[in-house]
């Protein structure tokens, strides 16, 4: 009698979830920063329950607005435990969307802009991913990391829509032809870093630590250590971590230190990398520290004495504090718009748009064109098209979807980032 | 008397089949007139993979009375099996259906097999030390495969649990498990056809199990074991049988999981200890040993933090805050009264079997 009732009353709940739910994804542009006026929500709300279909969505709405725009969705985590990379996506992305719409925006049209969050798993990245295209997404920047951007890759080339990862490294991230990526792959961060540490001689004795539960880390590594046979130096100890027990580093140093490693190699985030510092300096071993574009930001670290980061070399495209122009007004306005500061997640998404916009110039793709021309149109220009970003000078493309640009190895100094050379 | 008991459970079965064969139907029509946002429409898979999840979670939880905290664990298996399994034989066997079924067996399996050697030390034991064991493995083989290196080539498969270049792999060798980056390129098999076939075979079997004999012996373990001893059930073999039962479908799930992504990693969020509670919340908010409240509960909480996409930053604390409240007027002592009063057939006037 009781569950009756209950289940009746649960049935009735999801119905009307199910119906407020389908008249809402017309409106649910919260994200939607420009252009956005109401009428067109209104717009885009009628055109969504009378016909969902993604494709005739983004066909329509536009006509019937204030004029002609594109529409750039973006995907990454902005809850959970990598939400500042998400975050800062979403950052960077939407800087560069309201710096292109005030300067006239592409080719005269503005851009729309919606950000959905994919708490950093497949599976949610994926319904993220749907969620735009119900809104009329024609072209995605995401996503954010490497195993959402393979599963989020899957669904827009079968749609054929473009993609453009800001900071998807893994090399299955751009398997697809439709996909093309602003950061490093893994391999190239991994091999450049033995190249790096080799051709130098910063050290003869090289430790690691790397986190293996990690996609980034753990492909880093594999090439870093692929590359290493070649190199003049030697692999004294690999220990891992797993994302269960990253805070205690102790055993994994005094491996290191007990095999007589002068450098230790960290292809991991900042987060764990301020720890290890932290704990090495406490047992009193000093080795060199080397590590990838992840241990951008460990200047920003709470209460970590940044001393500590003394000495240590990354190889990053970017960092914050840099003193070229572009960067010291991205860096600034930044800082006003969201009170942060960016991180190289945040120029990699800031690129992202501009290399569309760039792209979109070269190719000629117009707003009213549908998201599967927009792409194919894309796709060829990204090929022809050379952008200087913060990220990287003259960035061009192979058709497989890899960046072309030279790291840049940096090494911390006076609580600093400067570049090596 | 005995006649009519059996009515109502047939008829309560046959109201379960109906709504799940309704919600297809409906949601076929919808998709063939294009009246399906593609965020609904992508969602379908992931509701099958849920509802079966919390199906056989009930089976242990509410049908046998042992806490699992591992359902997840079994779930991972069963999806890293089948997508072995696909992604081994993906140019061998061309049909994909056929490779599609043959890998949710060879999951769900594997799934109840690792049940079975689970159960067989712990369900000897009495108290909840299911509950912690399971809790232990799903983190274990969670771990477990993020060390694992498999790969192929012209002369077999090679296994490593140090890293890929260890395989030792020739030139058209293929790493099918890469450690913590899992299995990418699985073929997409997954249909929401198959999966509402999958949600019927699993109400099928724990509906059955439940009104059969060996249902009835393992319900009388639940509720008071020495009285079941007492007349000679063997309790370690009913144990077993319902919570191998449980892991296999588990698993099942799991392949449908695998095959609906691209990529398939073992993550704390997907396979970990939160998705086994949020397996358990299904249970518990649909009512332990109520198997259509735990399809309703998962239907409803899986759609929940896609719906509220409108509320962006807001979302996961809204799903929370709707998650407590749903929790509290479901199971409240105050507001079961309350809804006793005011229920739909006081309204229509309907009294005389309120409980």
């Amino acid at each position: 009698m009781k569950k009756k009732v209950v289940s009746l009353l649960l049935a009735a709940s999801l119905v009307t979830a199910m119906l407020s739910g389908c008249g809402n994804s017309g409106s649910s542009d919260a994200g939607t920063e420009s252009a956005g006026t109401e009428e067109e929500a209104d717009d885009a709300q009628q055109t969504q329950t009378d016909a969902s279909n993604a494709e005739e969505g983004s066909d329509e709405t536009p006509a019937e607005g204030s004029g002609e725009t594109y529409k750039i969705g973006a995907i990454g985590p902005a809850t959970g435990g990598a939400a500042v990379y998400g975050i800062a996506v979403q950052n960077g992305a939407d800087l560069a969307i309201k710096e292109i719409n005030e300067a006239g925006g592409i080719n005269g049209s503005m851009i729309e802009y919606n950000f959905q969050d994919d708490e950093c798993d497949n599976e949610k990245s994926v319904n993220a991913y749907n969620t735009l295209k119900d809104w009329g997404m024609q072209i995605l920047v995401g996503s954010t990391t490497s195993g959402c951007s393979i599963a989020v890759s899957a669904e827009s080339a079968n749609d054929n829509l473009f993609q453009l990862t800001p900071s998807g490294s893994s090399v299955d991230c751009i398997k697809n032809d439709n996909v093309f990526q602003v950061c490093f792959t893994d391999p190239n961060q991994g091999v450049g870093a033995a190249q790096y540490i080799g051709s130098n001689g910063v050290a003869e004795k090289v430790a690691v630590i790397y986190d293996s539960s990690d996609v980034y880390s753990s492909g880093i590594y594999e090439k870093f250590a692929g590359e290493a046979a070649n190199q003049p130096f030697e692999i004294v100890s690999s220990e891992a971590f797993t994302a269960d027990n990253k805070t205690d580093f102790s055993v994994q140093l005094q491996k290191a230190k007990d095999a007589g490693a002068e450098l230790i190699f960290l292809p991991i985030y900042y987060t764990e990398a301020s720890l290890i510092l932290t704990q090495a300096n406490a047992m009193g071993y000093e080795p060199e520290f080397f590590g990838c574009d992840g241990l951008d930001g460990i200047l920003n670290v709470e209460n970590f004495d940044t001393a500590l980061a003394e000495g240590v070399m990354l190889l990053t495209p970017f960092a914050a504090d840099a003193e070229d122009e572009a960067t010291k007004s991205f860096v600034s306005a930044y800082e006003a718009a969201y009170g942060d500061t960016p991180n190289q997640f945040a120029a990699d998404a800031y690129d992202a748009v501009y290399i569309i916009k760039a792209a979109i110039e070269q190719s000629g793709a117009a707003p009213t064109d549908s998201a599967s021309d927009i792409c194919d149109k894309l796709k060829a220009a990204m090929t022809e098209i050379s952008v200087d970003g913060l990220t990287g000078e003259a960035m061009s493309w192979e058709a497989g979807g890899a960046v072309n640009k030279a790291p840049k190895a940096m090494e911390i100094v006076d609580g600093n980032y400067s570049l090596i050379q | 008397m005995k006649g009519l008991k059996l009515n109502k459970n047939v008829k309560d079965n046959l109201i379960t089949y109906g709504i799940v064969i309704i919600a297809y139907v409906i949601m076929q029509i919808m998709i063939n007139t294009g009246h399906i946002s593609s965020l609904l429409q992508g969602l379908l898979v992931p509701l099958c993979v849920y509802v079966i999840l919390a199906v056989s979670l009930n089976l242990t939880v509410g049908i046998l009375g042992e806490l699992s905290l591992g359902h997840a664990g079994f779930m991972c298996v069963g999806a890293f099996a089948g997508a072995f399994f696909s992604r081994y034989m993906e140019d061998v066997i061309e049909v994909s259906l056929l490779r599609f079924v043959i890998a949710i067996i060879i999951g769900a399996i594997s799934a109840g097999i690792v049940g079975f050697l689970i159960g067989m030390p712990v369900l000897r034991l009495r108290g909840d030390y299911l509950a912690i064991v399971t809790l232990a493995f799903g983190e274990i083989i969670k771990n477990i495969i993020n060390v694992l290196y498999v790969g192929k080539d012209s002369s077999g498969i090679h296994f490593s649990m140090k890293d890929s270049m260890s395989l030792g792999l020739t030139e058209d060798g293929d790493v099918i498990i890469n450690g913590a980056q899992g299995i990418t390129g699985t073929p997409k098999d997954a249909t929401f056809t198959i999966g509402i076939v999958l949600i019927i075979i699993t109400l099928v079997v724990v509906l059955n199990l439940i009104h059969s004999r060996d249902g009835r012996a393992i319900m009388s373990i639940r509720d008071n074991l020495i009285a079941a001893e007492s007349i000679g059930i063997n309790i370690t073999k009913y144990k077993l049988m319902a919570f191998s039962i449980s892991a296999a479908l588990a698993g099942m799930a799991g392949v449908l999981y695998s095959h609906n992504l691209s990529s398939l990693m073992a993550t704390p969020k997907n396979f970990g200890y939160n998705m086994s509670i949020m397996i358990l919340v299904f249970v518990v908010l649909g009512g332990i040993g109520n198997i259509r409240g735990s399809i309703i509960s998962a239907v409803i909480l899986t759609l929940l933090p896609e719906l509220l996409r409108g509320l962006s930053n807001y979302r996961m604390l809204i799903y929370s805050v709707i998650l407590i409240v749903m929790m509290l007027f479901n199971w409240s002592p105050k507001l079961i009264n309350l809804r006793k009063k005011y229920s739909l057939r006081r309204l229509f006037k309907k009294t005389g079997e309120v409980r």
